[in-house]
C-alpha cells in the first residue's frame, strides 16, 4: 500500500536500530514516554520493541483517550443513554470501556439506544434523520477530535437541528503531561510527543518541558519507521546534551498548529476548573466543557445526569504504573480486584495497557517470543 | 474445557517462600485463568455472538454445562457420531447477516455454504440440509423469493438437497428482515481422526486463499463508512478444495473455516486444544489490498476479519508443499499460501512475526474488532 509500505519498509528498521544501539551510553538505561495510544497501538502491532536494545524502555502514557474517562462519567453517559427519548451515539472503542455498573455494551444490552458511529457528523446525521429522537454524541478526545465535535455543533446550529446534543469529555494532553512530570518519582528519560494532537495545536506548547524539565520531546508520527526515528533523535539529544523539542512528524504537523482548528474549539469549548482522569485524579484545566453560548447543545444541560463520583480504589496505582515508578504486578490490585474483565485503572481498560498486556502475556517474557519466532 | 486434571502441573500456592512476589502475581494469575469459564454479564451482549473469548465463556458455562456429551464436548465444528455402519457428520448455523444482499453473495447462498464448509472440513460430504425461515412482517416476498434462488443454486453447486425446513414470522420490528438457520449431514470420508487438537510441532499452516474478504464487504456494505473499494465475499462451497486437499495431504491434522473471529481465532483454538504455540508469518498472510486498505482505516487486523469460503489447514512435515501445488490446481484455492508453523513452546499461545520483523502475541478477542479512535 503506497504511503504507508515506505514506513514499514524492515531493512530501514534494521538500519536505523543500528544506530539507535550506537547511541546508547553502555550502562546507561533509559526509559522514554510515548504519550499517545495510538503509538502504543503502533509499537504493539509490529513489534516494535524488538528493534530496540534492552536498555530502552517505552513507557505507555496517558493519552488512550477512552481509557482515561473516569468511571463517573460513564455512568453519567449511561444515565442519559438510558433515557427513553434518547439515542446515543459513540465511536467504537468507547463501547467497552467500563462504569462502575458496566459499559456502554452493556447499557445496550439493557435496551439502551446506543448507536456506534465513525464521526460526530454520523451523529448529527442520525439526528437529521431521526427528528423523534434525542441524538447526543459521546464526545471524547484529545485535541484531535475536538475540532470534529465542535465544527458539527456549528453545523447543527447553523442548520437549526435542535434534537442534538453533546456529552463533552474533551480532555487536553499538556496538563495530563504535566501531571506526570510534578511527580516527585518520575523516572524518564524523555516523551514521543503525540502526532495527531500536535496536528491541532502544534509544538510550541511543548516547550516548557524541555525548558523546565529538562526532559526532551520529539513529536512523532504513527508509522513505525516514524517511532524509531524519534527514538533515534531523543538519544541523539541525550548524547549531545540537548534538550529541545524536535517535530519528526514534519509531513503532517506544522509547527505552529493548525490555527482554524484552534479558533474553532475556543469558539465552542472553555477549560473546565478541573476534571478527572481515570488513574491520575483530578488535574486542573485539563477537559473541556461547551461555552454558556452553546448551552443548549450541552447534554449536561439538556438532561439530568447524576454526576456522582466514583473514587477510583484507593489501591489502584495506576498513576505510578504509567510514570513508570512501578511494575504491573507491583500494584496492590494488579489481578485481583483489577482484571481485564473487571478492569478499575487505565492500564487495564486498553488491551495494549501495560497492565492488561502483563495480565494476559506476563508469564511470556519477550524474550521468549522472540526465541519462539525465530526458532 | 482446560480445567487442570488431576497429575496436572499446577503451579505452586502464592505465599510460598521460594517464589518472588512476581512469581507468586504470576501464579495467581494463572489459577483463575484454569478455573471453570464464568459468565459475569447479566445479559447477553454483542460480544458474545462475536466468535472470541465471550463466545467461548458462554457455551461453556452455559450450553455444554447444562448439555454435556461425549458429542459435543470437542466443541468441533460438527459432531461426528456412526448410525447402523454409515459415519456421519451433523452440523446446524444460523445466519443474521445484514444486509442480506451484498457484493459477492446474500444471506441464501451464506446459509447453504456455511453448513456445507462445517460439514467439509470434518472431512465428509455434505448430503442433505434443513433451512429454517424466521421473518419479519412486512418483509418484501420478491426479496425472499431472491433468497430462495439463491439457496437453489449454492446447493445445486455443493452437491446438496435441501430436503426440510420451517418458517415462521415475527411482529414488524422483532426481527431484521430474514433470519436463516440450517442444518446439514454428511457422510465421513477418510478416517475422521481430523481435529483441532491434532496439530504437532513441525506441521504447517495453510489458509486456502486471501483473508478478510468477506468481513470487509459486509461491512463496507452496510453504507456507513462511506469508503468504496472493489471487493466480493468470498462465500463459496469448500468440499471440493478440502477433497484436493486431503487426496494431495492425507496426513493433515486438522481442518477449520475461518468464518467469525477469522484466521486468528482459528489457530487461537488449534494452539489451545493442541496445547502447542502457533508461529504466524504476517509477510506470508493472502491479504487483497482492498481489504489492507480498509482495515487500515478502521484500525483493525485482517487476520480477525470473518470469511466465509476459506480454510485453515494444519498439514504435517512432507506434505505441505503437495498440499499448496493441489490448492493452486483446484478453482477457489489460486491464492492458498502456507502461513506459518506450529512449534512447541509456548503451549497456547499464538505468536505473530509481523512485516515490520518484530514479534507479538496473537490473542483471541473478547469480542467484534472495534473501530479505533485513535
Amino acid at each position: 500500500m503506497r504511503f504507508v509500505d515506505e514506513y514499514r519498509d524492515a531493512d530501514k528498521a534494521r538500519a536505523l536500530a543500528a544506530q539507535i544501539a550506537a547511541l546508547c551510553q553502555p550502562g546507561r538505561r533509559y526509559k522514554f514516554m510515548e504519550v499517545c495510544g495510538g503509538h502504543t497501538h503502533t509499537i504493539y502491532k509490529h513489534g516494535l520493541e524488538d528493534y530496540l536494545p534492552e536498555t530502552v524502555t517505552l513507557v505507555h502514557g496517558p493519552g488512550c483517550p477512552v481509557c482515561v474517562i473516569p468511571m463517573g462519567r460513564v455512568d453519567d453517559a449511561i444515565a442519559i443513554a438510558t433515557r427513553p427519548e434518547v439515542t446515543m451515539t459513540s465511536f467504537g472503542d468507547m463501547m467497552r470501556v467500563p462504569g462502575s455498573h458496566g459499559s456502554f455494551f452493556d447499557a445496550k444490552a439493557a435496551g439502551a439506544d446506543i448507536r456506534m458511529v465513525y464521526s460526530p457528523l454520523d451523529a448529527l446525521e442520525t439526528a437529521r434523520r431521526n427528528p423523534d429522537r434525542q441524538v447526543v454524541f459521546m464526545a471524547i478526545g484529545f485535541e484531535t477530535t475536538a475540532p470534529s465535535t465542535a465544527m458539527t455543533l456549528l453545523r447543527a446550529e447553523a442548520e437549526g437541528i435542535e434534537n442534538f446534543s453533546v456529552f463533552c469529555n474533551h480532555v487536553t494532553i499538556i496538563p495530563a503531561i504535566k501531571a506526570i512530570l510534578d511527580s516527585p518519582d518520575l523516572r524518564l528519560d524523555g516523551f514521543l510527543g503525540p502526532g495527531h494532537v500536535s496536528t491541532v495545536i502544534g509544538c510550541r506548547p511543548y516547550r516548557w518541558i524541555a525548558a523546565q524539565h529538562h526532559k526532551p520531546l520529539v513529536v512523532a508520527g504513527f508509522e513505525p519507521l516514524d517511532i524509531l526515528q524519534a527514538v533515534y533523535q531523543l538519544l541523539a539529544q541525550l548524547a549531545e546534551g540537548r534538550c529541545e523539542v524536535e517535530n519528526q512528524y514534519k509531513r503532517v504537523v506544522p509547527w505552529d498548529g493548525n490555527a482554524t482548528a484552534l479558533k474553532v474549539v475556543n469558539q465552542v469549548m472553555e477549560l473546565r476548573p478541573h476534571f478527572e482522569w481515570r488513574g491520575l485524579g483530578f488535574i486542573s484545566h485539563s477537559a473541556l466543557k461547551l461555552r454558556e453560548r452553546y448551552a443548549s447543545f450541552d447534554a449536561e444541560v439538556r438532561f439530568p445526569v447524576p454526576g456522582v463520583r466514583v473514587a477510583d480504589p484507593k489501591a489502584c496505582q495506576c498513576g505510578e504504573v504509567l510514570k513508570g515508578v512501578l511494575k504491573p504486578w507491583e500494584c496492590k490490585v494488579f489481578g485481583t480486584a483489577c482484571t481485564p474483565e473487571n478492569p478499575i485503572g487505565t492500564c487495564m481498560v486498553s488491551s495494549e495497557g501495560a497492565c492488561a498486556a502483563y495480565y494476559n502475556f506476563g508469564r511470556f517474557t519477550r524474550v521468549r517470543v522472540r526465541e519462539a519466532v525465530r526458532a | 474445557m482446560s480445567q487442570a486434571g488431576p497429575g496436572t502441573e499446577t503451579p505452586a500456592a502464592p505465599g510460598s517462600p521460594h517464589l518472588s512476589r512476581e512469581e507468586q502475581v504470576l501464579s495467581r494469575i494463572e489459577r483463575a485463568r484454569r478455573r471453570r469459564p464464568r459468565v459475569t454479564e447479566e445479559r447477553i451482549t454483542l460480544a458474545h455472538g462475536a466468535g472470541g473469548k465471550a463466545t467461548h465463556n458462554l457455551i461453556e458455562a452455559v450450553f455444554l454445562e447444562a448439555l454435556r456429551n461425549p458429542l459435543l464436548e470437542p466443541l468441533e465444528d460438527q459432531a461426528r457420531f456412526e448410525v447402523g455402519g454409515a459415519r456421519l457428520a451433523f452440523t446446524t448455523d444460523s445466519f443474521v447477516v445484514s444486509p442480506l444482499f451484498f457484493p459477492g453473495g446474500d444471506i441464501g447462498d451464506l446459509a447453504v455454504n456455511g453448513t456445507v464448509n462445517d460439514l467439509a472440513v470434518s472431512g465428509a460430504r455434505p448430503l442433505y440440509l434443513s433451512a429454517s425461515f424466521i421473518l419479519e412482517e412486512g418483509f418484501p416476498v420478491a426479496d425472499l423469493t431472491r433468497i430462495a434462488a439463491s439457496m437453489a443454486k449454492a446447493a445445486e453447486v455443493a452437491g446438496v438437497s435441501v430436503v426440510t425446513g420451517d418458517t415462521k414470522v415475527v411482529n414488524r420490528g422483532k426481527g431484521d428482515g430474514c433470519y436463516i438457520t440450517t442444518a446439514g449431514v454428511g457422510v465421513m470420508e477418510g478416517d475422521g481422526s481430523l481435529g483441532a487438537g491434532q496439530a504437532r510441532p513441525g506441521d504447517t499452516v495453510i489458509v486456502s486463499g486471501p483473508v478478510g474478504d468477506h468481513g470487509v464487504t459486509i461491512m463496507l456494505a452496510r453504507g456507513e463508512l462511506g469508503i468504496n473499494a472493489d471487493i466480493a465475499s468470498d462465500t463459496a462451497p469448500l468440499g471440493g478444495l478440502v477433497r484436493a486437499l486431503l487426496d494431495a495431504a492425507p496426513g493433515t491434522r486438522c481442518l477449520r473455516d475461518a468464518t467469525r473471529g477469522g484466521v486468528a481465532t482459528v489457530v487461537n483454538e488449534v494452539a489451545a486444544a493442541s496445547e502447542v504455540a502457533v508461529v504466524l508469518d504476517e509477510g506470508a498472510v493472502p491479504v487483497r489490498p482492498a481489504v489492507t486498505g480498509a482495515c487500515e482505516i478502521l484500525g483493525i487486523d485482517p487476520l480477525y476479519v470473518a470469511c466465509e469460503g476459506r480454510f485453515v489447514a494444519i498439514v504435517p512435515p512432507g506434505e505441505a508443499e503437495a498440499a499448496i501445488a493441489a490448492l493452486h490446481g483446484h478453482p477457489g484455492g489460486e491464492g492458498a499460501a502456507a502461513i506459518g508453523r506450529v512449534a512447541e513452546d509456548p503451549p497456547g499461545l499464538v505468536l505473530l512475526k509481523t512485516a515490520f520483523g518484530g514479534t507479538r502475541i496473537v490473542d483471541m478477542l473478547v469480542g467484534d474488532p472495534l473501530p479505533r479512535i485513535c
